[in-house]
């Protein structure tokens, strides 16, 4: 008993408590972005935003969640109740497991596996399933028209996002995160290398969560909201929960390749100070407000130009840099030896 | 029991039961999901032995990306299961000699397989600590660079071949030329006029 308290118990219950300590503020978090979001988005408008619940409002994103809490689950009689109800689950569970490879400081990461980046990559290639099959089994013409339209966009910029994390790739030797992290520590950020592939990184990451000016799965005045229009109560916030909480995923990524993930902007006094995982919070919260400046700012793409976007201009953009990246590194001899 | 093996029993037994739903599943999307499932038990049985850089690309390739279109394919399906179903007793004896056939195969070539004593050695264990990525990445491109790049080769034929095949000129479509937008002069297409008052143009 003692030897299996040691080996399975004991392990599997700091590992919960691992998980536990990401998810909880994870959840803290993704309520809050609704708020900031908001409150962004009013300021941007000369507008006061959310103020009646609680002091400044800051109780309105727990009322939200609770008045989508208290709601009625609606099932439609048409739908494919198994995968209705699978969907919104799937999107949720999938904008949460990417945390697991995220290294919030030297050292501090659940699973510090050396495929990190891949494993990112293949989480963020699944969320298109959770918006596919809800536009499949929800049996609406609106719903399945939002889907099309996201998994097409989805599957578009994944191209482009894939090939920028390869120059990212050849630059730091490594598909470990920490390690990425780590070789720009010696290198310099890679936002400095790879200014053009950040701003398509930022362009694709838009377009990979949905969010506007690409919001074409969910353009309510074509589509009335798209793949989620038959969801309701709990169903729908796992949705909801599931697109903000990708929003951050994708801004804690875009902070890990190329802000320096934990590191602090210079390694002088007063910036050292200040602990790794608050670094990473702060760029993650600075990338997230890109998000929030480019839905108060751009009005909405039509959906060919999108496309043409995405395929036309992102794709050999980025396929050029690598071209570029890998010449580079061949030519003056710069690839890191870092074995591992 | 350790974890690995319970996690090994797990996943095989979640794969097989999986694959045999691919397969017997009545909804041609719950096939495509339970293909889905399947491909990501592959993926962790890859994880249990320690080949992570294959688990991801499966994921990432199969189930990010080819799963995707079969799923596009089979969702615009409009399939009459009833007529499906129509003439199943009249082709039974042909299916059923191409299953046996297969499986005559298959059990000639797993009884080969485990009968004969292992006369190479097991995978050589590598000099230094080298993770598999960094380990395929040397033999692909190196022992293999030829074998890599005729793959690729193919690979470009067949994104030839799929487009030349799908794509057909239509007329009357109007297509916005981005080029011809930015190069427009207001010379061009603008003309001022001074309009009496009480004529019109």
């Amino acid at each position: 008993m003692g030897e299996l308290f040691t080996s399975t118990i004991w392990p599997l219950t700091v590992l919960v408590f691992q998980i536990l300590a990401i998810v909880v503020p994870l959840l803290l978090a993704v309520a809050y972005l609704t708020y900031a979001e908001r409150k962004v988005i009013a300021a941007m408008q000369l507008r006061q935003g959310p103020m009646v619940v609680g002091p400044y409002g800051l109780l309105q994103p727990l009322a939200d969640g609770l008045k989508l809490f208290v709601k009625e689950t609606v099932i439609p009689t048409g739908a494919n109740k198994v995968v209705f109800v699978l969907a919104p689950m799937v999107t949720f569970i999938l904008a949460l497991i990417g945390w697991a490879v995220i290294p919030f400081g030297d050292g501090i990461v659940l699973a510090d596996i050396n495929v990190g980046v891949l494993y990112l990559f293949a989480v963020s290639s699944l969320g298109v399933y959770g918006i596919i099959m809800a536009g499949w089994a929800s049996n609406s013409r609106y719903a399945f028209l939002g889907a099309l339209r996201s998994s097409a966009q989805m599957v578009s910029y994944e191209i482009a996002i894939g090939l920028i994390i390869i120059s990212v790739l050849i630059s730091a030797g490594s598909l470990n995160l920490s390690a990425i992290v780590r070789a720009q520590a010696e290198q310099g950020w890679y936002v400095f290398w790879h200014f053009p592939m950040f701003m398509i990184f930022l362009v694709s990451i838009l377009a990979e969560t949905n969010r506007h000016p690409f919001d074409l799965p969910e353009d309510e005045s074509s589509l009335v909201t798209g793949y989620n229009v038959e969801y309701s109560s709990m169903t729908f916030a796992l949705f909801f929960l599931g697109e903000y909480a990708n929003m951050i995923l994708m801004s804690a990524i875009a902070s890990v390749l190329f802000l320096g993930g934990w590191l602090p902007p210079f390694d002088v006094w007063p910036f050292t100070w200040i602990p790794g995982p608050l670094w990473l919070i702060l760029k993650i919260c600075l990338v997230l407000f890109v998000f929030i400046w480019a839905r108060a700012t751009l009005p909405r793409y039509r959906y060919d130009q999108l496309m043409r976007l995405g395929w036309k201009v992102l794709l050999p953009l980025s396929l050029a840099w690598v071209v570029l990246t890998a010449g580079v590194v061949l030519a003056f001899d710069l690839a890191p030896s870092a074995a591992g | 029991m350790s974890a690995e093996l319970f996690l090994f029993w797990l996943m095989g037994a979640v794969t097989v039961a999986s694959a045999v739903m691919v397969i017997s599943a009545k909804n041609p999307v719950h096939s495509v999901l339970f293909l889905i499932l399947c491909f990501f038990n592959a993926a962790g049985l890859f994880v249990l032995i320690g080949a992570e850089f294959l688990a991801m690309v499966l994921v990432v390739v199969y189930v990010g990306a080819v799963a995707v279109l079969f799923m596009f394919v089979v969702m615009m399906l409009d399939i009459n299961f009833v007529r499906l179903r129509e003439g199943f007793i009249e082709y039974l004896p042909v299916g059923a000699l191409v299953g046996l056939v297969l499986l005559a195969e298959l059990v000639l070539v797993a009884g080969t397989w485990a009968m004969r004593e292992p006369t190479t050695p097991a995978a050589p264990a590598l000099a230094e600590a080298v993770d598999n990525t960094r380990a395929l990445g040397r033999l692909l491109y190196t022992e293999h660079f030829l074998v890599f790049q005729i793959a690729g080769l193919v690979l470009l034929v067949a994104i030839v071949g799929a487009i030349a095949l799908t794509l057909r000129e239509r007329v009357g479509v109007k297509r916005q030329d981005v080029a011809r937008q930015v190069h427009r002069r207001p010379s061009e297409t603008l003309v001022l006029e001074r309009v009496e008052p009480g004529k019109g143009v």
